[in-house]
């Protein structure tokens, strides 16, 4: 291991993770502010005003779009390039290539949520964007392989960091995921309709092993990156196990893969593949709670800590929900299980205690940690990190609990037979019977996105600062210069 | 050998027992050897490499 010592900040790109982080934050808003209205909308579907741009089915795809490639993207961009210049000691290999991966990834955000609210879509879950667009992530991904490689491939560091494989699993399975889940014929060259290649089972299968690697690899494996160099460099000590970080990497790797036909549970898929994801399901609790046992005691040696510092606090409770929720999947992928939970709110508060709980919240943790540190000064308040802490808490758990008792008694309602065979409840009677939670919901929703909101005015605050004091030292310099010349 | 790979239920066991072989060549890798274990768990340090001095508090 070489310590390379590192005087200058120049010696690094930063301006790039800048842009990012700050896109982070606004594509935050903009997504959770789209959840929140499309769970508005379901409770109260006066909301849809007959507007057929901001119906529950065009919003959607712009909250999900909006929060994982927008907010989660732009953070995993961000903080990808943060920790691969500190970690391998040398800068970005383009500064060019760089900029066009910033801009090439916001314009994709851009043309996706204008196009959903148009109408146009490929209804693939999670790749919803058109032909034209899926064209434009690909160049921009290709561009972003080539600097995150291109930069380890000129590290002064001769280790690569774990937290680097974590983010570099997550660059090429995502290549390989868009790539072959997006192969379609437009029906024009003019025309953003086109048609998938494959059909049938078949066509589920490929958007499921899509779907679920995206959260396996974008939504997981990235997030993972992002905790083992942050959550660290918060604690104040490095990693519990260099060792389990390599087996939990690997293990992920080898098993995430084959999981994504657990979606389609009970469907017209052969047996084996429902089986055989539901196996792989279950041994893949193995290395996520590896990774995540490894997250927790690094953070029980800084125990004091944890009391007083409320970035931590986030991150003990994304690693919490990480736990939670990859216990939770493979039960859920079980099919006995999946056969009450499938199409009904319990998969939604699967998502959300995930999406919320462990992306969002180390996500939180790793901006609080890295934007002061980007603008070289101090955050602006500690407690309005606080505060953003117990409502994003308060929020996350008033969504989960909502959405599983409405999913389980979905599920058990729908499943109801009278004394005569036939189906105890109508669909109405089951929607009339959820109402409440899905109340409940936009509550917690709008608890998140409130903390959310105080996320943003916090950090704008701090970058003021930071930009403050940086004209503030130049001042001083100058006039020091000054004096000598003098 | 193409035609036996060609078969799924056959393919479906190779790959098993290559992806099974290979991670336990890795946990052998790294829980086998003491030496070894020392030097990957003095990688922990990289993150801590390019620290600068942490001179300014926060607002409570």
């Amino acid at each position: 291991m070489a310590a390379v010592s590192v005087t200058s900040k120049e010696q690094y790109n930063f301006d790039v993770v800048r842009q990012f982080s700050v896109m982070s934050l606004v594509w935050g808003v903009v997504g959770m502010l789209a959840g929140v209205y499309i769970a508005a909308e379901l409770a109260w579907p006066l909301l849809n005003f007959d507007i057929p741009y901001i119906t529950f089915g065009r919003l959607r795809p712009v909250h999900t779009s909006g929060v994982i490639f927008g907010f989660g993207g732009s953070a995993l961009f961000a903080t990808s390039y943060y920790v691969v210049q500190r970690t391998c000691q040398t800068r970005l290999i383009s500064d060019a290539l760089a900029k066009f991966t910033f801009w090439g990834w916001q314009a994709v955000i851009v043309l996706a949520a204008i196009s959903y609210m148009l109408g146009h879509t490929q209804a693939r879950e999670y790749a919803e964007m058109e032909w034209p667009i899926d064209i434009l992530i690909e160049v921009v991904w290709l561009a972003y392989m080539a600097v995150f490689i291109g930069t380890i491939m000129r590290r002064k560091q001769p280790h690569i960091y774990v937290a680097n494989w974590f983010y570099l699993a997550f660059i090429l399975a995502t290549a390989l995921l868009h790539t072959f889940n997006n192969l379609a014929v437009p029906v024009s060259l003019f025309s953003m309709k086109s048609y998938s290649l494959f059909s049938g089972a078949q066509d589920a299968m490929v958007e499921w092993w899509y779907g679920h690697n995206a959260v396996g690899f974008f939504l997981t494996a990235a997030f993972l990156g992002m905790m083992y160099y942050f959550v660290p460099k918060q604690a104040g000590r490095p990693i519990y196990s260099y060792r389990l970080s390599i087996i939990h990497f690997w293990a992920l790797s080898f098993l995430y893969m084959w999981v994504g036909t657990h979606h389609l549970h009970w469907t017209a898929i052969p047996d084996w593949t429902s089986t055989l994801a539901a196996t792989f399901s279950i041994m893949l609790l193995l290395p996520s709670w590896g990774g995540m046992i490894n997250g927790i005691m690094t953070l029980s040696g800084a125990r004091d800590k944890l009391r007083t510092d409320p970035i931590l606090r986030f991150m003990a409770v994304a690693l919490s929900f990480y736990g939670m929720s990859t216990f939770e999947g493979p039960m859920m992928a079980l099919k006995s299980v999946n056969a009450l939970s499938h199409y009904t709110d319990w998969t939604i508060a699967h998502v959300h205690s995930g999406a919320l709980g462990w992306v969002a919240m180390i996500t939180f943790g790793s901006m609080y940690h890295m934007i002061p540190k980007l603008w070289d000064t101090k955050l602006y308040s500690q407690r309005l990190v606080y505060w953003h802490f117990w409502l994003a808490t308060i929020g996350i758990l008033l969504y989960i609990i909502a959405m599983w008792i409405s999913g389980i008694t979905q599920g058990l309602m729908w499943r109801t037979f009278d004394d005569f065979g036939n189906l105890k409840y109508s669909f109405a009677e089951t929607v009339a019977a959820v109402r409440p939670f899905y109340i409940m919901r936009v509550i917690g929703g709008l608890f998140f996105f409130s903390g959310m909101l105080i996320m943003v005015y916090n950090i704008f605050r701090t970058i003021r600062q930071g930009a403050r004091e940086a004209v503030e030292l130049e001042a001083k310099f100058a006039a020091k210069l000054a004096k000598a010349g003098a | 050998m193409i035609e036996w790979l060609s078969n799924l239920a056959n393919a479906k066991s190779l790959g098993l027992v290559i992806f099974f072989v290979t991670f336990v060549g890795i946990l052998l890798w790294v829980y086998g050897s003491k030496k070894r274990g020392q030097e990957l768990e003095s990688f922990k340090n990289i993150p801590f490499l390019d620290d600068e001095p942490e001179a300014k508090e926060h607002k409570p």
